[in-house]
């Protein structure tokens, strides 16, 4: 049985930040969430999800809402934990455990408070394998699991219980109840059964998240390159190392949008990397060819330490290497590219899987 | 004001470095009189006291003749540091029934949370991001609070959520404060200190709040030197915007003091160099700053800064430190390197051209013939190649580390200040022109000297209630009161910069503002 304690939070937030390519929502304030709940509560147990027993519920919990009100209005941390309760009433269950809807960002810290606090299991999975910015952009979708019932719960004990017909209204009613509850609540949601959550998640996730972490930090001490550790980790490659040349940003529709230029430096001398950002990255060119796009990986990393960037820490004059890894092959199914391929992001690019070396 | 028959016309700058503590006298046209080091001494003020008397020999002139005297000063930074001479505080945020999945000060170094951290409460309270209240306050709640904190803690840190945005409970409280604790209890307010972040914020509060005890003895300290000198003048801390700020706001708000040794230095090199914008390249004994000088002022970094390993949000003047400095060693074993480890003040004892017997980034600058300093004799055996080696190693640090400061790839000037300013070869990629001024060895104490009075705001305006422009002309108004109230004179204040930073998912109902006004001080 493996328990998550306190130092595996960091390892977890860290390797998480890899996984959000860039954006998901900065992990810390969750890490700090969790590692209160966990030193108050005590450590929590991961659980296979191949372990989850076929007729037991699970029941994925999540932050919603604009990270910049997070970490200012931070939650109750109650919150979480009646939006879960609201949707065991509902479908008059008691969940066997919670798990993670977005292995990437923050939403890989907040279930560790529910399991933490409710001493229930974490599955070790997620609904992505990484970030997406929008509710029905998860790997359940395609198993035709509906996102409803769905609890949304704020700090002064709203709480709202939203049935839709698809999980494109559930993105648009729980959006908009969000900001009523002041740009920032917690969520339940996406509820199922083991049988069916074992072909509509994505396996292994949480202890993928905690090894890139475990990976990035060891290899400091150790002199070895912390870069090629979580490259293969991850089946990915190098894209591109190189400087940013330039950062160009705009807000669109309460989304941080832009283009960054990179030179290559190093093996890729003389070579010109562009890479395309909507909160999370998108798109990677490298010598005018799309290289890489949406929905497999792409994360930028500091050069020297390989501790990965997010889009809003992108300026001019950072050393970095852009790396690509292959999304989960559900992904890239034509059902998974019509929900997060290029052309859902606005791009006129045909998706190519990421070759690997 | 006192009748003396001398006019006290001039202006003395003091700025404590980490080697070194310098002091300027300047005339009314800010030129320069007299300069003087003095070794910076443990206790700080020792060293103020000893450059205090060397300028004032230097330069001939009666003490009484110096009106204003300005001091740039490291005391709270090393009372962070070491641990010494801290307040209690009584910590307070507003915000519950939200923010208790994380309590206030979790972060912190466990030895100085308990040190620092009389109690802390999370009450009702606090405000959404569009200002609305996220709980009434509970006069009641916060009275029982204090109550418990009664004759337990020298200042209270109060940080509301979203204070930024409304500060009216952090007010409240303060009222609060004052009635159940008496009118002498100091009170640290997060809207005054930092920006949006909750914890950061919160961290920055209650640090003020601890270096309140600091600040007070620090602060006496000065005056009594300057005193026992008889000098007459009126007293102005440097705080870390490059700005200036009168003793009576400097005790409330002592944390603005931390990092204003680097800010000085950038205003002093704009004043020497004539330009608004321009990197400035400080070179001392041990470490290089590089900062940027914009509009005249050192730029803000737009991260969050660790102080003594507790990460807070309030401005801090943008800067890369290297270390390498002209006391740093010279390693030639495995990898050729340059310092981090100096001989530091040391260096006129332990260098080579010195007749010590350590090899320092000086020697080498000497043997190339960069300058002419101590016996060249000494090191002319020195074989070319390691020369060229350090050098180029120096050339490229500075390079790198100019490059990565850069907002575009465009060739800017770079003004080099600093005792060892030497090192700075004559030309680096991406730099248009070296300047390196008169003077620049005592930049820092200068740029205190000349230093303009300034206020800012930071703050997210919601904009349900007013029009943008509207939100953009309230911080201006609120940038021009607070340079009033730090001590400039009303009619000089000028509005330096105005900056609007849109804030991602809140679709357009709110936007962060950062403006800053200055002018000069009243006299």
């Amino acid at each position: 049985m493996t328990l998550l304690d306190y130092n595996a939070l960091e390892d977890i937030a860290l390797g998480a930040t890899v996984l959000g390519t860039g954006g998901g929502g900065d992990p810390t304030l969750g890490k700090l969430m969790a590692q209160q709940a966990v030193a108050k509560h005590g450590p929590v147990q991961l659980l296979p999800l191949d372990e989850v027993p076929d007729d037991g519920w699970i029941i994925p919990t999540a932050m919603m809402g604009a990270p910049t009100v997070l970490v200012e209005k931070i939650p109750s941390g109650t919150e979480v934990l009646d939006a879960y309760r609201m949707l065991e009433q509902r479908l008059q269950c008691r969940a066997v455990a919670t798990v993670s809807a977005e292995a990437g960002g923050v939403n890989s810290m907040i279930p560790i408070v529910v399991a933490a606090t409710l001493d229930v299991p974490l599955v070790d999975a997620d609904g992505m394998g990484r970030a997406f910015p929008e509710i029905q952009m998860v790997t359940p979708t395609l198993h035709g699991v509906s996102a409803t019932p769905m609890a949304i719960a704020d700090e002064k004990g709203n709480q709202v219980l939203l049935e839709t017909p698809d999980n494109f209204w559930t993105e648009r009613l729980a959006r908009t109840t969000t900001i009523q509850m002041g740009c920032s609540a917690c969520v339940a949601l996406y509820a199922m059964q083991g049988a069916t959550a074992k072909r509509a998640l994505i396996p292994g996730t949480i202890s993928l998240a905690r090894e890139i972490g475990h990976r990035l930090l060891a290899s400091r001490g150790e002199k070895r390159d912390p870069i090629d550790a979580i490259a293969s980790l991850l089946h990915g490659r190098r894209l591109c190392e190189g400087k940013i040349t330039d950062v160009r940003r705009r807000t669109e529709r309460g989304f941080a949008r832009g283009e960054v230029d990179i030179a290559g430096t190093g093996r890729d001398a003389g070579a010109r990397g562009k890479l395309a950002f909507q909160n999370e990255n998108l798109v990677f060119w490298h010598k005018g060819h799309p290289e890489v796009t949406v929905p497999d990986l792409i994360t930028i990393v500091d050069e020297q330490t390989g501790l990965p960037i997010t889009t809003e820490g992108l300026k001019y004059g950072l050393r970095v290497v852009v790396l690509g890894f292959p999304c989960h092959p559900q992904w890239r199914t034509p059902e998974g590219l019509k929900l997060v391929g290029p052309r859902y992001f606005g791009y006129d690019i045909e998706y190519a899987p990421l070759r690997s070396k | 004001m006192s009748s003396e028959s001398v006019p006290q016309t001039y202006r003395l700058g003091i700025d404590v470095g980490g080697t070194n503590t310098d002091a300027v006298i300047l005339d009314t046209a800010d030129r320069v009189i007299a300069k003087a080091k003095s070794q910076t001494t443990a206790d700080v003020t020792t060293g103020i006291v000893n450059a205090l008397q060397a300028v004032l020999t230097t330069s001939q002139l009666l003490p009484q003749t110096i009106g204003y005297a300005m001091l740039g000063t490291t005391h709270c930074t090393n009372a962070i540091v070491t641990r010494r001479g801290l307040s209690r505080v009584g910590v307070l945020r507003l915000g519950a029934p939200a923010t208790r999945a994380v309590d206030p000060l979790l972060t912190w170094p466990s030895d100085l949370r308990q040190l620092v951290c009389a109690h802390s409460f999370v009450l009702h309270g606090g405000h959404e991001y569009n200002g609305e209240p996220i709980a009434p306050l509970d006069p009641q709640e916060v009275r029982n609070a204090l109550c418990q904190l009664k004759g337990q803690v020298q200042a209270i840190a109060v940080t509301g959520v979203f204070s930024p945005v409304n500060p009216d409970h952090e007010l409240c409280v303060r009222e609060l404060v004052h009635e159940e604790l008496g009118v002498d209890m100091s009170v640290s307010l997060s809207s005054e200190i930092g920006s949006v972040s909750l914890l950061e914020r919160e961290n920055a509060t209650v640090l003020n709040a601890a270096l309140i005890e600091v600040a007070r003895t620090a602060f006496a300290g000065f005056a009594r030197a300057i005193r026992q000198l008889q000098i007459p003048a009126t007293l102005f801390l440097g705080q870390n915007d490059g700005s200036l700020m009168s003793v009576d706001y400097a005790l409330q708000y002592p944390i603005f003091t931390i990092a204003s040794g680097p800010a000085n230095s950038i205003r002093g090199a704009a004043y020497l160099s004539q330009l608004q914008d321009a990197i400035v390249i400080d070179i001392g004994g041990t470490t290089t700053d590089i900062g940027i000088l914009q509009k005249g002022f050192p730029r803000e970094s737009a991260l969050a800064v660790e102080i003594g390993g507790i990460r807070t949000n309030f401005r801090m003047p943008d800067l890369l430190s290297i270390g390498l400095g002209g006391g740093s060693r010279i390693h030639q074993e495995d990898e050729f390197h340059i310092g981090p480890d100096s001989v530091g003040y040391r260096l006129t004892e332990e260098a080579l051209v010195f007749g010590g017997q350590q090899l320092t980034a000086t020697d080498l600058a000497v043997a190339a013939g960069q300058i002419q300093l101590g016996d060249p004799a000494r090191v002319a055996s020195l074989p070319v190649s390691l020369c060229q080696a350090g050098l180029t190693y120096i050339s490229r640090a500075l390079a790198d580390h100019i490059d990565r400061l850069k907002l575009t790839a465009d060739p800017v000037p770079v003004v080099v200040v600093g005792g060892g300013s030497i090192l700075c070869p004559e030309q680096l990629p991406g730099v248009s022109a070296i300047i390196r001024p008169l003077h620049h060895d005592v930049a820092n104490a200068i740029g205190v000297a000349i230093a303009q009075v300034s206020g800012t705001i930071d703050r997210v305006f919601a904009l349900d209630t007013m029009s943008r422009t509207q939100a953009l002309d309230e911080a201006s108004h609120l940038a021009r009161e607070r340079a009033c109230h730090a001590g400039a004179a009303s009619e000089s204040v000028e509005l330096v910069d105005l900056e609007e930073i849109p804030l991602a998912y809140l679709s357009g109902n709110a936007v962060r503002i950062k403006a800053k006004a200055a002018g000069t001080l009243k006299l």
